[in-house]
C-alpha cells in the first residue's frame, strides 16, 4: 500500500528520528511512502487558540493534498485528532467539507495504523528497560488509542512496561504551556512524579509534543528518567 | 408581560433552532428522540440483580453491611419483637417514636415504652428526645440496600429522620429488586395522588465533608436497623 | 478591582506552587476515584446508562418550555406557590418577600448552589436575617467566610487541624481534630437550629415535569430536615433541572452519586411534590418554588453548547480536571468551577471577561470522558475560544498565526527556519530561563529542544 507521510514542524526539527523510525518500519513491511513534504503544519496551534480562519489556512492544503491518499500516517496523536477529529468540524459548511470528511476517514495515528489497519504487532524489537507509557490526551481521548501501543510494546524483547496510575495529562496543551506555564509546569510534576513512582528508566510515548514537554521538566530539575518515542523504541535492536 | 411569559418566550425562541442529537461529541448528527423513553431500559445497565427471591434478600443484605445499616431476617412478628427488645435492652431507649400501620401497631407496643405517634401530631422537642424513631416503610430495594419511605406510609416527614436511630419493619414481599421497579411501584400504588415526600433511605446518614472521611449520623440518624420478616 | 484573568493567574501561581493543597486534593480525590471506578464498575453497562442519561436529558432541555409548564401545573394543583424569576436579583427579590410577608428571622438552608450564584446569603444577612448553612460543608465555609471550594466537596480543601480550629475558634466547641467528633459538634448546633428556624431553604437537584416533583439528592439528612420542620419552605431551581419523567430518576440517581461522591446510591433521595397535605402530619404550610433563568436562556439559545445545561452538577468533570486539581476551586472567582464552569460562566457572566477560564485548559478531555451525560466539554472549549476571537481577536495573536501561515505555507521560507533555529540555539543558553529571555514562559521551568543536526526533510531529501 502507499502510505502518505504527514510530518508536523516539531517532528521535523526536533525530532527527526521519529518520522525516520516510521519511514523503516513502513517500508520494511512492504508498503511505499509518499511523504507530503510541502506540508509543514496541521493548523493545531491556531485551531486551539481559537484562531479558525488562520487555521483553515494551513489546514485546506493538507486536505487537498490528502484527501486523496490511500492511507494518511500521522506521527503524533495530536496532529492525527486534529486531522481525523477537528478538521470536520473546521471545515463545516464549507466546501471543502466533504474532503475534510473523506481525509478523516483515512488517517491513522502511526501505532493504530500499525496494529489495526496492517495487524502487526512484532517487530523484531528490542529494548531491554523498564519502561511506562504516556497516552497523549488526544490520542487516547479523541482517537480512543490506548491498545495499540500496548500491544507493539508487549512484542518488544527485553522491554518491561509498568503502568502509571492515572491517565492523566501531561500539561503540554499547545499554547496553554506557555499562556499558562504555573499550571502547565505543575501538571508536568504530577505525571513526572506518576512516571517516577513506577521505578521505569524511559518514559514512552505516541506523542512528541507531550515528550518535549514532559523532557523539558525532567532535564531542567536533573532528573534520571528520559523519555523516548515509540517509533524509536520499535527500531531499536 | 409576565415573568414567567418572558421566560417561556425566550425559552421557545431559543429552541427555535434544533441541537444535535447528544452524546456523539460531533462525530455524527443523528437527530430526533426515540419513541421509548430512553430510561425505560435502566434495568439493564444498572447493577445486576439475582432473579430469585433469596438471591435478592442476600443482595440487600450486603448491601447493608456496605451501607453499615444493620439488617435483622428473622421468621416472625415474635422474633421481630424479641430483637426489638433485646436492642432497646441494650442501648437502653426510654422513649421511642413511631406511627400507626399494621406492623408497627402489632410490634412496637410490645416494648412497653414511652411512645410518641407521630402521626397524632407531635412536638418536635419531643420527638427530638426520641430514643429511636420506628416505621414501617414503602418497599425495600435489593439492588441498593435502600428502604423507600413516604410521608403517608411512615409517619411524615420527620419521624425516619429526626430520631438518632431509624427502625425499619418490613415484610419479606415488600422487597423489590430494583430502582426501577421501586418507581413502578410509586406509579402503581399512588399515581395521581402522590405523598408530598418520597424518600429512598440508604443507609444511616453520613457525611465525608471532613477529608472524605467517612462519619454517621451528620444531621440524620446514626444508625439504621432493619427487620424483615 | 482587578479583572477576573488576573486574579486568575495570581492564585494559580500561588497554588499550582502549594504542594501542600495538591497532596490535600490529590489525596481526597484518590479516595473519589477508587469508589466512582468501583461503582461504575457495578453497572451492567454504565455507557448505555450514559447515554440514555445524555439523550433524557437531551429531551429534557429540548422541550423545556412543555417541561416547565406542565412542572409547574402540577406543583400549583397541590398547593405550591411557583415563581419565575429571569435574573438573580428578581430570585433575591422573591425570596426576601416572603421573609419579610412572613416575618422571618432566621432560614436554615441546604446545599444549593443556585443560592450562590446569585448571592443570597449575603443579601439576606445584609437585611438583618439570620441565615445558616445546614451541609457540613457548607456550614465549614460559611463560618471560614469562604465561597464552596467544589460544588459536590465544599470544604474539601481544609484538614481536620483547621476545622478543628475553627470550631473551636467560632463556636467555643473545645474539639480536637477528631471528624466524627467534630461532625458531632456541627450537628448539635444544627438540632437547635432547625427546631428555631422560620423558613427551610433548599436547591433541587431535578425536577420531575411529569409528576411535579423536586428532587433532592444528599447524606447528611439535613435537606430531608430542612423541609421537614420549618413552616416555610423555599426552594431555588435553576430552569434546567427538569426530567421529563418519574422513572427517570430509576437512571438518574445512580447516575449522579456514582459521579458525584463515587457512592451506588446517595444517602437520602428524596421526591417532594408539595407542602403539607391534608392528612400528613408534619411538613411546610407553604412551599414556594423560585425557577430561576438567570441566563441560561441565552446558553439554550446557542445550540452547539445547548448540552451543558443537561448538567446534573455532580462535579466528576471537576474531580478529573488536571487544571482544577492543581489551581483548586477558588482560583477559578465563579460559582462553577472546573471544567463545566469554564463552559458556562462566559454564557452566565460574559465572554470577554471569563474566556480565560476556556484557554486555562491542556484540551486534555478528561471531562468529556467523566460526564455522566456526555457534555461535549472539552470541544466547548474550543467553541468559546472560537467565540472570543470572532468578537474580538488579539491583535499580537493574530499576527503570530499569520507570520506562522507565512512560513509554513512556503517551503523555501521554511527551509530557513532549521539553520535559524539551530544559530540561535547557540545563542539561547545564555539567556534561557532568564526573565528576558523571548522563551521565558517555557524555559523559565522547561529545558528548551533542540533543533536536530539533521531536520527529517534534509534526511528525507538526503536519501533521495
Ligand atoms: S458537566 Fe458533566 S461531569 Fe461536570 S458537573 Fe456537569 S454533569 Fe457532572
Amino acid at each position: 500500500m502507499t502510505v502518505s507521510l504527514f510530518i508536523p514542524c516539531f517532528v521535523d526539527l526536533l525530532y527527526p528520528k521519529v518520522g525516520i523510525s516510521i519511514v523503516q518500519i513502513l517500508e520494511r513491511l512492504g508498503h511505499k511512502i509518499d511523504f507530503a513534504e510541502e506540508l509543514n503544519c496541521c493548523g493545531q496551534p491556531a485551531f486551539n487558540s481559537g484562531y479558525w480562519d488562520e487555521a483553515r489556512e494551513l489546514a485546506a492544503p493538507v486536505v487537498k493534498r490528502l484527501k486523496n491518499a490511500e492511507a494518511v500516517v500521522i506521527a503524533s496523536g495530536s496532529c492525527g485528532a486534529m486531522l481525523k477529529v477537528f478538521y470536520p468540524q473546521l471545515f463545516a459548511g464549507t466546501e471543502l467539507e466533504t474532503d475534510a470528511k473523506k481525509l478523516s476517514s483515512k488517517c491513522f495515528e502511526f501505532s493504530d495504523f500499525l496494529v489495526t489497519k496492517l495487524g502487526v504487532t512484532d517487530l523484531g524489537a528490542k529494548f531491554p528497560a523498564k519502561v511506562t507509557f504516556h497516552d497523549g490526551c488526544h490520542g487516547l481521548r479523541e482517537l480512543g488509542i490506548k491498545r495499540s501501543p500496548r500491544a507493539l510494546l508487549e512484542k518488544v524483547q527485553g522491554l518491561q512496561l509498568v503502568e502509571m496510575k492515572e491517565e492523566i495529562c501531561c500539561g503540554f496543551g499547545g499554547t496553554f504551556a506557555a499562556k499558562f506555564p504555573m499550571i502547565s509546569t505543575a501538571m508536568g510534576d504530577v505525571k513526572c512524579a506518576q512516571a517516577a513512582e513506577t521505578g521505569a528508566d524511559y518514559i514512552i510515548s505516541n506523542d512528541s509534543s507531550c515528550l518535549m514537554h514532559i523532557q523539558g521538566l525532567l532535564e531542567k530539575q536533573g532528573k534520571k528518567l528520559k523519555t523516548i518515542h515509540l517509533a524509536e523504541v520499535l527500531t531499536s535492536r | 408581560m409576565s415573568e414567567r411569559e418572558k421566560i417561556l418566550g425566550r425559552i421557545r425562541d431559543a429552541l427555535v433552532v434544533k441541537a444535535p442529537f447528544p452524546g456523539n461529541h460531533g462525530h455524527d448528527s443523528r437527530g430526533g428522540s426515540s419513541v421509548v423513553p430512553p430510561s425505560s431500559r435502566a434495568g439493564e445497565w444498572l447493577p445486576r440483580v439475582d432473579d430469585s427471591p433469596d438471591g435478592q434478600l442476600a443482595a440487600f443484605a450486603t448491601n447493608c453491611v456496605d451501607l453499615k445499616a444493620d439488617f435483622f431476617l428473622l421468621n416472625s412478628a415474635d422474633e421481630v419483637k424479641a430483637q426489638l427488645q433485646k436492642l432497646a435492652a441494650a442501648d437502653g431507649w426510654k422513649k421511642i417514636a413511631t406511627h400507626s400501620g399494621v406492623l408497627t401497631d402489632s410490634i412496637v407496643p410490645s416494648l412497653n415504652l414511652t411512645t410518641l405517634r407521630a402521626d397524632a401530631g407531635y412536638d418536635v422537642h419531643e420527638m427530638e428526645s426520641c430514643d429511636a424513631g420506628i416505621t414501617e416503610c414503602d418497599a425495600l430495594i435489593a439492588q441498593t440496600g435502600s428502604v423507600l419511605v413516604t410521608n403517608r406510609s411512615c409517619g411524615g416527614r420527620a419521624l425516619s429522620v429526626l430520631p438518632p436511630h431509624h427502625v425499619v419493619l418490613a415484610r419479606r414481599d415488600q422487597l423489590l429488586r430494583d430502582l426501577p421497579a421501586a418507581f413502578q411501584l410509586l406509579k402503581r400504588k399512588y399515581a395521581g395522588n402522590y405523598p408530598s415526600m418520597i424518600s429512598f433511605v440508604t443507609g444511616p446518614s453520613r457525611t465525608g465533608d471532613i477529608e472524605r472521611i467517612l462519619v454517621l449520623g451528620a444531621h440524620g440518624p446514626k444508625r439504621l436497623t432493619i427487620f424483615v420478616f | 478591582m482587578t479583572a477576573p484573568v488576573q486574579q486568575f493567574k495570581r492564585q494559580a501561581e500561588v497554588l499550582t506552587h502549594d504542594l501542600r493543597h495538591r497532596e490535600i486534593i490529590q489525596t481526597a480525590l484518590g479516595k473519589y476515584a477508587v469508589v466512582r471506578d468501583k461503582n461504575r464498575g457495578a453497572f451492567q453497562d454504565y455507557q448505555s446508562a450514559r447515554q440514555a442519561a445524555a439523550e433524557t436529558k437531551w429531551e429534557a432541555i429540548n422541550h423545556l418550555d412543555k417541561h416547565l409548564e406542565q412542572l409547574v401545573s402540577k406543583l400549583e394543583a397541590r398547593g405550591t406557590k411557583v415563581h419565575w424569576a429571569s435574573t438573580g436579583d428578581q430570585a433575591r427579590e422573591i425570596i426576601q418577600k416572603i421573609l419579610r410577608e412572613k416575618k422571618a428571622r432566621s432560614i436554615i438552608k441546604s446545599k444549593a448552589m443556585t443560592s450562590e450564584e446569585i448571592h443570597l446569603n449575603h443579601a439576606l444577612e445584609e437585611e438583618g436575617f439570620e441565615v445558616v448553612e445546614s451541609d457540613l460543608g457548607e456550614f465549614i465555609v460559611q463560618l471560614k467566610k469562604e465561597t464552596p471550594y467544589h460544588i459536590v466537596f465544599p470544604a474539601m480543601h481544609l484538614t481536620r487541624g483547621e476545622i478543628r480550629d475553627l470550631f473551636n475558634k467560632e463556636l467555643a466547641a473545645n474539639a480536637t481534630d477528631n471528624p466524627e467528633e467534630l461532625t458531632m459538634v456541627a450537628r448539635r448546633v444544627m438540632r437547635q437550629k432547625y427546631i428555631t428556624a422560620d423558613i427551610g431553604f433548599t436547591g433541587a437537584n431535578f425536577a420531575i415535569a411529569e409528576t411535579g416533583m423536586i428532587s433532592i439528592t444528599e447524606n447528611e439528612g439535613n435537606a430531608r430536615l430542612t423541609a421537614a420542620l420549618p413552616k416555610t419552605m423555599i426552594t431555588l431551581v435553576g430552569i434546567e433541572k427538569v426530567l421529563p419523567r418519574l422513572e427517570d430518576l430509576a437512571l438518574f440517581l445512580p447516575m449522579l452519586a456514582t459521579s458525584g461522591t463515587g457512592q451506588p446510591l446517595t444517602c437520602y433521595n428524596t421526591m417532594y411534590s408539595g407542602p403539607r397535605q391534608p392528612g400528613e402530619p408534619d411538613g411546610p404550610e407553604e412551599w414556594h418554588v423560585v425557577l430561576l433563568d438567570n441566563r441560561r436562556s441565552e446558553l439554550l439559545a446557542d445550540p452547539e453548547q445547548r448540552d451543558a445545561l443537561h448538567c446534573i452538577r455532580c462535579g466528576a468533570c471537576l474531580n478529573v480536571c488536571p487544571i482544577f486539581r492543581n489551581v483548586g476551586g477558588h482560583t477559578y472567582g465563579t460559582t462553577y468551577s472546573g471544567p463545566i464552569g469554564s463552559v458556562i460562566t462566559p454564557h452566565l457572566r460574559g465572554l470577554d471577561e471569563w474566556k480565560h477560564l476556556s484557554y486555562s485548559s491542556s484540551l486534555c478531555g478528561a471531562c468529556t470522558e467523566t460526564c455522566p451525560v456526555k457534555i461535549d466539554l472539552a470541544h466547548h472549549l474550543l467553541q468559546n475560544r472560537r467565540n472570543s476571537v470572532q468578537k474580538k481577536s488579539s491583535p499580537a495573536w493574530k499576527l503570530g498565526f499569520e507570520l506562522m501561515n507565512f512560513v509554513f505555507k512556503r517551503p523555501g521560507f521554511y527551509e530557513f527556519v532549521a539553520p535559524l533555529g539551530r544559530a540561535a540555539q547557540k545563542l539561547h543558553p545564555m539567556i534561557a530561563g532568564k526573565a528576558f529571555d523571548p522563551a521565558f514562559p517555557w524555559t523559565k521551568t522547561r529545558s528548551a529542544p533542540k533543533i536536530a543536526k539533521q531536520t527529517f526533510k534534509e534526511w528525507w531529501r538526503e536519501r533521495g
